[in-house]
């Protein structure tokens, strides 16, 4: 721990953040995040923190509700990737042969292709434009190829470990073996897994709507991105219009990194040398 | 290198291309019966601009998606047109063709990825192998925990950054394109010097991020070649620490990472059209976000199966030199 701050310092930028976005409730009235709810383009002050943009939104109200929405597509799109991946993997590893094989070419050759080109291709398609939602299931549609990789060559590995072996012999039985030895070693990985999918889920929610394919009603991080680079907001010197979710996505990503190395560190502890 | 493995990645290759152009076909028939429509209707509801030759485009349309043919009928249409990079015509730029409008952003696209693929590899690769290496200088060790921090950063964000800093505050970049509006592309040393200057950041934020997950590989690896046999052995023969560093453990601690290249390219080119955007830089990542914004569906496909084709191709590349890095590989394994 002394040695590897990763993860401590990861939960600890996370912790802040998440601190941040509890108090911040209590200060703000969260209808303000909506357009035409206070001045336009005013900056910092004693009554708007965080100033407000071109359409009168207040941006310590946006970025105070608008970041939970971020953090839960992420969320829902991770969980939903790893669930799936996970489950895949355990019956690409327990039935092996021709299923595994099988398993492995999809996954392999769905890595290969541009995800983020996928989701704008389902995007353009959904009536309506996307909500949150929708947002969250269109991005969790290509979540589970990366965790199954991962959790497949994990298993793998365990597989061949003299303590499976043992419990094979011992004549317990594959879905026994799954839960009692499998699992409990495989903890680490899955919450490795869980971390890196919702930071990419995060990642492409954010493409989409910088490119314009979010759901324009809500307040997300991607969403603000997409305003600001639509009224460019640096170009005309509204600092406090671009400022709050850049601080906010770094901190999440570099948090989210953070832990998923020391995650690592945990995993592997051979890996452990100061950074 | 043997027959059945070159026969084995063309299969791929194929199965990749067939993929993309087969859920390029469904995911829209998934969605509205015909979204086109309800986006130019939306378009003409809204006050917005209803062009000439839309009527026709819709008829068009739905001659090409109708439901006047079975489904499996279209399925071949589609894939002959596909096959012979007929995308139809553009929505917003009608009568543009599609696949002219391509070809016009793809070689600044290729260009930037090209340059900044290539830079990140060899820099953070590099960097990451003097890391590993127990006598490299110490001062280095120092550069790992910024670059790891912009790693963790998507491209764009560090471009936003880079645009307030060097463009808007210090104001001695471009902070927009790529070349100076109004000058009309030619050949000639300051045209090439106008180009590089614009592309100077958008590639920094590509290249910036990019070194630290290069860096963060390379060294593990290295660190995994110093237990080997056949560095204990090049160093028992008295070979130089130089010798050993450059030709024993660089040489195999690469291995991995070439495949890895393999794996991220897709990721990279998807950051780099968000770049695009953000620098409003000429290639397929404007074109997209111009496409999206004017609810342009056929340039759209044909962006993305452009993108995803050119990916099959470097990973295609990639999979047919990697057997001449690698002496020892089993060409039969998958």
């Amino acid at each position: 721990m002394r040695r590897n701050p990763s993860l401590p310092v990861g939960l600890t930028m996370l912790l802040i953040l998440a601190l941040f976005l509890i108090v911040g409730r209590l200060f703000v009235d969260l209808d303000e995040a909506r357009a035409v709810s206070v001045a336009p383009l005013r900056p910092p002050s004693a009554e708007l923190p965080f100033g407000s943009d071109r359409q009168g939104r207040n941006m310590f109200a946006v970025a105070v509700a608008g970041t939970p929405m971020t953090l839960q597509i992420g969320l829902t799109a991770g969980l939903l990737g790893v669930g799936f991946g996970a489950a895949l993997a355990f019956v690409a590893a327990y039935y092996g042969g021709k299923v595994d094989n099988l398993i492995k070419g999809l996954v392999d050759t769905g890595l290969t292709i541009p995800g983020l080109m996928i989701l704008i291709t389902v995007a353009m398609n959904v009536r309506g434009g996307l909500g949150v939602t929708q947002m969250a299931l269109v991005v969790a549609s290509l979540a589970w190829l990366y965790p199954t990789r991962t959790i497949r060559s994990q298993l793998l590995t365990l597989r061949e470990r003299g303590y499976i072996q043992i419990a094979q012999m011992s004549g317990m039985s594959g879905p026994e073996i799954i839960v009692k030895e499998m699992l409990p070693n495989l903890l680490p990985y899955l919450v490795a897994a869980l971390v890196n999918s919702t930071s990419a889920a995060i990642l492409a929610s954010i493409g989409l709507e910088v490119l314009g394919l979010g759901p324009f009603e809500a307040p997300t991080i991607g969403m603000t991105l997409y305003w600001v680079n639509y009224n460019a907001a640096i170009i005309n010197g509204w600092w406090w219009w671009w400022v709050p979710p850049i601080v906010v996505i770094g901190t999440v990503f570099i948090g989210l990194f953070l832990v998923a190395i020391g995650l690592d560190e945990v995993a592997n502890p051979r890996l452990r040398r100061s950074v | 290198m043997r027959p059945d493995y070159v026969i084995k990645r063309i299969g791929i290759f194929f199965l990749i291309m067939w993929v993309a152009a087969t859920l390029n076909f469904l995911i829209p028939r998934l969605g509205s019966r015909s979204p086109i429509e309800d986006k130019l209707m939306t378009q003409a509801a809204t006050g917005g601009y209803l062009q000439q030759g839309v009527a026709e485009m819709v008829r068009e349309y739905e001659a090409k998606f109708g439901l006047d043919k079975p489904l499996w009928q279209q399925y071949l249409v589609y894939l002959s047109d596909v096959v012979r990079f007929d995308f139809n015509y553009s929505i917003s730029n009608y009568p543009r063709r599609v696949v002219d409008i391509l070809l016009e952003g793809l070689p600044w696209t290729m260009g930037l990825l090209t340059m900044t693929t290539l830079i990140s590899f060899a820099v953070g690769n590099l960097l990451g192998a003097f890391l590993g290496w127990p006598r490299a200088p110490r001062w280095l060790h120092f550069l790992m925990p910024p670059l790891l921090a912009l790693h963790a950063l998507p491209f764009f964000l560090l471009g936003l950054i880079l645009v307030y800093i060097f463009a808007f505050s210090l104001q001695i970049l471009p902070l927009y394109g790529g070349f100076t509006t109004g000058t009309i592309p030619h050949l000639s040393l300051s045209f090439a010097l106008d180009i590089l200057r614009h592309a100077i950041l958008p590639a920094a934020s590509i290249v910036l991020v990019s070194i630290g997950g290069w860096a963060l590989g390379m060294r593990a690896m290295m660190v995994t070649t110093q237990g080997e046999d056949y560095t204990n052995f090049a160093d028992a023969k008295g070979l130089r620490p130089k010798t050993i560093f450059f030709h024993y453990a660089i040489r195999n601690a690469m291995l991995p990472q070439v495949t890895a290249l393999a794996l991220v390219l897709g990721q990279i080119l998807s950051g780099a059209v968000l770049v695009e955007v953000i620098f409003g830089y000429p290639g397929i990542g404007t074109v997209l976000f111009q496409a999206i914004r004017g609810s342009d569906f056929f340039l759209v496909q044909g962006i993305v199966f452009i993108v995803i084709i050119s990916i099959g191709v470097a990973t295609f590349v990639l999979d047919l030199v990697y057997p001449l890095l690698d002496p020892r590989i089993t060409y039969q394994r998958g």
